[in-house]
């Protein structure tokens, strides 16, 4: 296989690994500060995503053609809303069954996926089928023997990558950051410490799932396809990659998610003749990884008090 | 030995507990009859208002007594209220396969009611399992004479054979590790499905129906003059398997088996200390119940005679999980009253055919919001039912 082509596919899998991290980062932060799984992680993602699309419709209808503006009214509606939508998730579904069962907080939010992806398919306009994303970012492409670098996907990596930084600094450089450890690391300490509990938990969860809007847009412009079932396997692949990765580590969560992509990127590579089994294989050594490191790669913490 | 109802006077009679088996028998033909949403909603509220009454004049309590004192009333009383059910709908297809599949789900839906209403194993694959089995069925038939009723076990074994293959990260892993071990694997069987060609892909196989001894599974036929549906035969078949699968898990609950899975799923550590091997009683109750699964999805594709990728999603398998949740984890009946209500409500609601997903997670959801315990929940386990040591 020749360079351009191995490039070409290394380019993929790293713009892969980006969302599927992006998405990761998100539940290790809800099992973090809650010790939750919300599973409707992904779908908010989707909803994002249609937001941000019905945006962009709305400022075509008005007539504003720049795709700048397009691009930076789009992220942020839809980063916006969705860390509103994220905060009232947590405020009247998730810390309400604070003392129930892990399984119950768990099948919930695996229920709220199913009522918003179903919504988005029966309430928004056509939304059963798939739509054309609109390609707002630069096309001009770069080409390096057989491998074409193009400029739309540069940039979104680029972005992809300070959103990640922007918040490894927002969690280790910033009050809210130390308030959002404190918490993860031992709540009642925490409120005792004078911590709003509650407003640092609601912060945490719009955090997180502003930041898997930024992932469905990213999906959006790097495929220009958006559907309204996108964010199903993208949330099972960014929560096992939180696990693979050990839940509540920021930098597993990235890790796992890169880990993840690379996985599905050598099965193709390797084994060309079985491309469409490049998820079985994936999720065949996600149980392998799991069986040999059964907390995860960066392991959380514990110690168990009899 | 044990003194069958000493805690009811041998005078109070039975009348309740039959009125209300006969009355929610009652309700089932008239639900499944309905055709329009008018007589559907028309049935709900007539049960509501029968079962409001009921509570106001104490007769539900006193019938909820005697089925806990005397098992045998509601264990015979549901099973003639099924063949009551059979014989209103001998002649017509769709209700009789809604009671089959009610039936198949059940036995399924058990299995994983021992593996995490007892043990507290994760599960979230059971519709893989299910599929297995299915699939297992399907290949066995097209390509061997073996013959049908060993197919249906093999079907099982299949399945419990592949569970133990995940009983090793299952083992080792906890909590969410352990979650997403089966989400991983629900997803890896149907996307396995869908591009494997031998297996027929997404479209599926078709399968020739079930044969027993000669007797053809798929034919319409005659019993002194009256024309009975093919289904007849498959709702037979469920109703025996459920009614094993039933019996199955309740002496399982209340030996020492079940004792020991109660021990293991409530603390680990404890039941450790009192020298309860843990992985062993969990690998027991994983492969039991993907066992009961197998068998399940096996009779189930018979039925069908068609089987496809898109009936073992992820999405079935949070549907079962649902029912044995919304039954009230760890309560057989609980199971069969969720059954009931999942996989028929939806069918029947036409109106709302395309909004069944999404008023389904609602309902979801707000039983675990309000009624966490589920709608018939666990009681505290009674060795000897009606036995009064006095």
């Amino acid at each position: 296989m020749d360079a351009g082509l191995l490039a070409q596919f290394v380019a993929n899998g790293l713009m892969l690994g980006m969302m599927y991290a992006l998405v990761a980062v998100g539940f290790t932060l809800f099992f973090g500060v809650l010790d939750v799984i919300k599973f409707s992680h992904g779908d908010v993602l989707t909803v994002g995503t249609f937001a941000g699309f019905s945006t962009f419709l709305g400022l075509k209808a008005i007539g504003v053609a720049n795709p700048w503006v397009q691009v930076a009214a789009v992220m942020l509606i839809a980063c916006g809303a969705m860390a509103i939508l994220g905060a009232l998730i947590a405020r009247y579904l998730v810390m309400p069954l604070k003392g129930a069962p892990a399984l119950n907080v768990l099948l919930l939010t695996l229920m709220l996926g199913t009522v918003l992806r179903e919504s988005v398919r029966l309430f928004f306009p056509d939304g059963a089928n798939p739509k054309p994303f609109p390609k707002l970012l630069p096309t001009d492409a770069l080409a390096l023997g057989s491998f074409t670098l193009r400029l739309d996907s540069a940039i979104l990596f680029v972005a992809g990558l300070a959103v990640i930084v922007a918040i490894h600094l927002l969690i280790n450089r910033t009050k809210l950051g130390l308030a959002i450890r404190a918490v993860a690391q031992d709540e009642e300490t925490a409120k005792t410490m004078g911590i709003n509990f509650t407003l640092i938990v609601l912060a945490t969860f719009a955090l997180g799932s502003g930041v898997a809007a930024f992932a469905g847009i990213m999906n959006g412009l790097y495929y220009n396809e958006i559907n309204f079932g996108m964010g199903l396997l993208l949330g099972v692949i960014g929560f096992s990659a939180a696990i693979i990765g050990g839940l509540g580590n920021i930098y597993g969560a990235i890790l796992g998610g890169f880990l993840f992509a690379a996985l599905q990127t050598l099965s193709v590579v390797a084994l060309p003749f079985a491309s469409a089994y490049k998820d079985v294989f994936a999720f065949a050594v996600v149980i392998v990884l799991m069986t040999i490191w059964p907390t995860g790669l960066i392991a959380e913490k514990t110690s168990e008090r009899v | 030995m044990v003194p069958e109802s000493s805690s009811l006077s041998p005078s109070e009679s039975l009348w309740p507990a039959f009125a209300a088996i006969a009355g929610a028998t009652l309700f089932a033909i008239v639900f499944m009859w309905a055709e329009t949403e008018a007589y559907v909603l028309g049935a709900i509220a007539a049960a509501a208002a029968c079962a409001w009454a009921a509570r106001r004049f104490g007769v539900s309590a006193r019938a909820a007594r005697i089925f806990a004192t005397r098992e045998k009333v509601l264990d015979w009383g549901a099973i003639a209220g099924t063949l009551v059910l059979l014989a209103a709908f001998h002649e017509e297809h769709f209700p009789l396969l809604m009671t089959a599949t009610v039936l198949l789900y059940l036995v399924a839906c058990l299995g994983l009611n021992i593996q995490f209403g007892y043990a507290g194993v994760l599960n979230f694959a059971a519709a893989a399992f299910f599929g297995v089995g299915g699939y297992t069925a399907a290949v066995l038939i097209r390509h061997t004479g073996i013959p049908h009723p060993i197919v249906l076990l093999i079907g099982g074994a299949m399945a419990a054979l592949i569970g133990l293959v995940l009983v090793l990260p299952v083992l080792r892993t906890r909590g969410h590790y352990a979650a997403v071990i089966t989400i991983a694997f629900a997803i890896l069987f149907r996307t396995f499905l869908e591009v494997n060609d031998a297996l027929g892909g997404p479209q599926g196989l078709k399968l020739p129906g079930l044969q027993v001894f000669g007797w053809n599974f798929n034919r319409n036929f005659e019993i002194a003059g009256i024309g009975l549906s093919f289904y007849v035969n498959y709702v037979l078949l469920a109703l025996a398997l459920a009614a094993v699968a039933f019996a199955l898990t309740r002496r399982l609950e209340r030996s020492w088996i079940g004792l020991t899975l109660d021990a293991v799923r409530l603390d680990e550590t404890a039941a450790a200390c009192f020298g309860v091997h843990l992985a062993r009683w969990k690998a027991l109750s994983f492969t039991l119940g993907n066992f009961m699964a197998g068998v399940a999805g096996a009779v189930y594709a018979l039925m069908l005679g068609f089987i496809a990728p898109s009936n073992f999603t992820f999405g079935d398998s949070l549907i079962m999980v649902s029912i044995v949740l919304l039954g009230g984890i760890g309560n057989p009946w609980g199971v069969v009253l969720a059954s009931a209500i999942v996989v028929v409500l939806p069918e029947k609601l036409q109106l709302i055919q395309e909004y069944r997903f999404i008023l389904y997670a609602t309902m979801v959801i707000l039983v675990l919001l309000f009624r966490p315990e589920g709608l018939l929940p666990r009681r505290l386990r009674v060795y000897f039912p009606g036995w009064n040591p006095k």
